[in-house]
């Protein structure tokens, strides 16, 4: 199949932020001091096992960020001509599901719709039943009731590859390890190689069955329009990760960057960046995103020459939105940063430094800066899961990601009606809530042991 | 004292006269009044004479900064800054699109927001701090980590999840007070009880593990030890003493969460139909009503001011030690 590679603007950023992540972990691994915390956490098991987590996830937005536009069909001869709706790697992984749309509402492993409809039946004529659905559970025919013992057969069938698959890579890591150190035990190691298998292990077996099952059955159900609610889940992880991790690349320049010079140079300086941050952090978060956000959305309105997609306008937003969140949330670290940099500058080797004639410059690259390393990580990665629950709540006022875009604001919007219906509809809110809970924990897992590992008074 | 707070109130100012600017930087240097009253008018309606019209009748026909023809004073009092932001400060704030006065109507919602937000913000500071200091009571044992263990599930649970789950159960399923709406008077307190209890239960997780961690380090001082020796009971040390000497990082953490509550209000007004200025914030953001959304955005930024104050006020009345001046 021929197709156009298009390249959204966050997908630059996040790929460059996988570039900057391997940089800064090239440097870092040759950095003695830095080195000791990474080992901490490398042998903190909760630490590891929702890094696990994390990197399933990461997984999932990174192939849901290389997007392109298949080409449609025409006849020889003639200029290729590409389809209007821009795709991802993971669409295209994902396909059965994206493509395989119900009616309306369908209950989870359901194999007809939620709502009774006027059906002809031979030989009865017209009837209101529940007809069936399309896709879901198509494949069983006339055994419709044997849903629960079709799906475990399955699930159990899964569950049995993704076990021999685990075991695969349980046996590589034991080698490796064993090849190390042959008198340790994996439990034993420096690094938490039991916790990380653990996780891995569940993982496989909820993920390996699902995704299985979801080729025969809407495992989570379907929505409004029909479409599948795991699809739409699977979808919301890359809104939810750029919102997290862009924010945060947008901030941290001008954190760090502000608050060391605050605090180094003091003075007026000092004065003008604190007036800064305070007038900034007197305007409540909320009202000044909101601000922005409609102030970009008449830019955009105003503009629709700049889009050629609606996915690039919807991506666009997302930006945006990510760079208004930058800016009013770099003021905690700033703050934070220059307190640390008045503390550092008054030490005796920087004092020595100075009375040795080394440029100011000089000294914030290669005294101060390094020593601020351990807030600017435990920042980042404590603001991170904040930043995913501050989108939803966003997206549902609606000041977050454009409307057509899904992410766990919007799903969640949507459910808010789904929950009023008779009867309720409620998979899509547990499945949305299920994603964003796992998602965060690990997160705010994660975040609790880098902070212990890095924080040097912990220590 | 009194200098201190007459001297903090100056140093406000320059603060709020940022605020003011960039607001209006937000507002009117990004888009012109044009591309505002095309947004208003929509699509189909937009010829210039409407555009033209929308501006006069709006008061956003006059020059953004300096007005070369008027003469006198008038060259700076007759402009767009003037009219819509400078004005602010003597709590003019103009008319929303609808045409009613925008002053006014903050006045009347005041007191619905504050009802909500007052008895939240108090009954969770009670809350949490009780539960953080019986997680603190008991230190490392098997109840204090699922204490935490707790916290940190709560803390991942969106407040969207807090609000949609308590309104279905109590008020759909149970059918214990009513979904949403308000009553005036004391009638209120029906539809303010669910909100609440959510607002209370929603940040309990992170508020308490952050007041366990200042208890703890509180206990190991040496007047808990000196206190310990001289054998008073461990709940005395704790609810008397280490929550006295607590309480100024408590009170501090209590400045951040007002914005906080600015932002749980928001949501929490629009959900359960309560017409307070998170309602009305909302509706002028759907609504895409700059003149209110520019209000709201001052009227935020002097709340948080004067919180701000009242912190540095209540660090007297808890710690005698300290002194403003």
């Amino acid at each position: 199949m021929q197709f156009q590679i298009v390249v959204l603007w966050s997908d630059i950023f996040i790929w460059l932020l996988v570039a900057f992540g391997l940089i800064f972990g090239f440097l870092a691994s040759r950095d003695e001091r830095l080195l000791v915390s990474w080992r901490r956490l490398g042998e903190n098991r909760i630490a590891m096992a929702s890094a696990t987590v994390l990197l399933a996830f990461i997984l999932i937005g990174l192939l849901d960020s290389l997007h392109y536009r298949a080409q449609l069909e025409n006849k020889p001869g003639q200029k290729a001509v590409y389809a209007i709706e821009v795709l991802s790697v993971l669409d295209a992984l994902a396909a059965p599901l994206r493509s395989r749309n119900e009616k309306t509402y369908s209950e989870p492993f359901a194999t007809r719709l939620y709502a009774k409809e006027t059906i002809d039946v031979p030989g009865q004529g017209s009837v209101r039943d529940y007809p069936r659905l399309k896709h879901g559970g198509q494949h069983l025919g006339e055994r419709e009731d044997d849903v629960a013992a079709d799906a475990g057969m399955t699930a159990f069938k899964a569950g049995a590859l993704a076990f021999i698959g685990w075991l695969a890579v349980f046996g590589a890591v034991a080698t490796v390890n064993r090849k190390k150190s042959p008198k340790l035990k994996l439990r034993e190691a420096a690094f938490a190689w039991d916790a990380v298998l653990l996780t891995l292990l569940l993982m496989l077996l909820t993920i390996v069955p699902l995704f299985w099952l979801s080729g025969y059955y809407h495992v989570f159900g379907t929505d409004k329009v029909g479409q599948d609610v795991l699809y739409q889940i699977l979808k919301s992880v890359r809104t939810g990760l750029i919102i997290g991790l862009v924010t945060t690349l947008v901030m941290l320049p001008m954190a760090v960057l502000l608050g060391i010079v605050a605090g180094y140079f003091r003075g007026w300086v000092d004065d003008v960046i604190q007036y800064i941050y305070t007038v900034l952090n007197s305007i409540p978060g909320v009202l000044l995103i909101a601000a922005a956000v409609l102030m970009m959305q008449v830019v955009i309105d105003t503009n629709p020459q700049w889009f050629s997609t609606a996915a690039e306008r919807a991506d666009l937003r997302l930006l945006a939105l990510c760079f208004i969140l930058g800016i009013t949330s770099w003021t905690g670290l700033c703050r934070l940063l220059r307190g640390e940099t008045l503390k550092l500058r008054e030490l005796e080797y920087i004092q020595a430094a100075q009375a040795f004639g080394v440029s100011s410059w000089r000294i914030i690259v290669r005294h101060i800066l390094p020593n601020l390393m351990h807030i600017v990580i435990i920042a980042l990665v404590m603001d991170f899961s904040g930043l995913v629950l501050a989108e939803a709540v966003l997206s549902y006022v609606g000041i977050g990601v454009d409307p057509t875009m899904t992410s766990f604001g919007t799903m969640i919007n949507n459910a808010r009606m789904e929950l009023g219906r008779e009867p309720v509809v409620w998979w899509s809110l547990a499945a949305a809530f299920s994603a964003m809970f796992i998602l965060v924990l690990a997160a705010n897992l994660f975040a609790d042991a880098v902070r212990d590992a890095f924080d040097p008074r912990a220590a | 004292m009194l200098a201190y707070i007459v001297r903090r109130l100056l140093y406000a100012l320059p603060i709020l006269i940022g605020v003011n600017l960039v607001t209006f930087a937000l507002f009117f240097v990004v888009n012109t009044p044009d591309d505002m009253a095309r947004m208003q008018l929509g699509v189909k309606r937009v010829t210039p004479e409407a555009i033209e019209k929308w501006k006069v009748e709006r008061g956003y026909d006059k020059p953004l900064l300096i007005n070369s023809e008027a003469g006198g004073l008038a060259s700076v009092t007759d402009t767009i800054f003037f009219e819509k932001s400078a004005r602010m400060f003597v709590g003019d704030f103009g008319r929303a699109e609808d045409g009613r006065d925008i002053a006014r109507e903050i006045g009347a919602r005041m007191l619905p927001s504050l009802a909500i937000a007052l008895p939240t913000f108090i009954l969770g500071l009670f809350v949490t701090i009780t539960f953080a200091l019986t997680l603190a009571f008991f230190r490392a044992t098997a109840f204090d980590l699922w204490g935490v263990v707790l916290c940190v599930a709560a803390m991942s649970i969106s407040g969207l999840f807090y609000i949609i789950g308590g309104q279905y159960l109590i008020s759909k399923v149970w059918r214990l007070v009513p979904i949403s709406g308000f009553g005036a008077g004391l009638e209120a307190w029906r539809f303010l009880i669910l909100p609440v209890l959510i607002g209370v239960v929603s940040g309990i997780g992170s508020s308490t593990r952050w007041y366990r961690t200042i208890f703890l380090e509180e206990i190991t001082k040496d007047y808990v030890r000196t206190a310990r020796a001289k054998g008073l009971p461990e709940a005395l040390i704790l609810f008397r003493h280490v929550l006295r000497n607590g309480m100024t990082p408590i009170l501090t953490q209590s400045i951040v969460a007002i914005p906080t509550l600015f932002m749980g209000a928001l949501v929490m007004e629009s959900f359960f139909g309560i017409p307070g200025l998170g309602s009305y914030t909302i509706d002028a953001i759907n609504a895409q009503d700059f003149a209110v959304v520019r209000s709201m955005v001052f009227i935020g930024a002097v709340l948080y001011i004067v919180a701000l104050l009242l912190t540095d006020i209540s660090y007297t009345v808890a710690d005698p030690r300290i002194r403003l001046q």
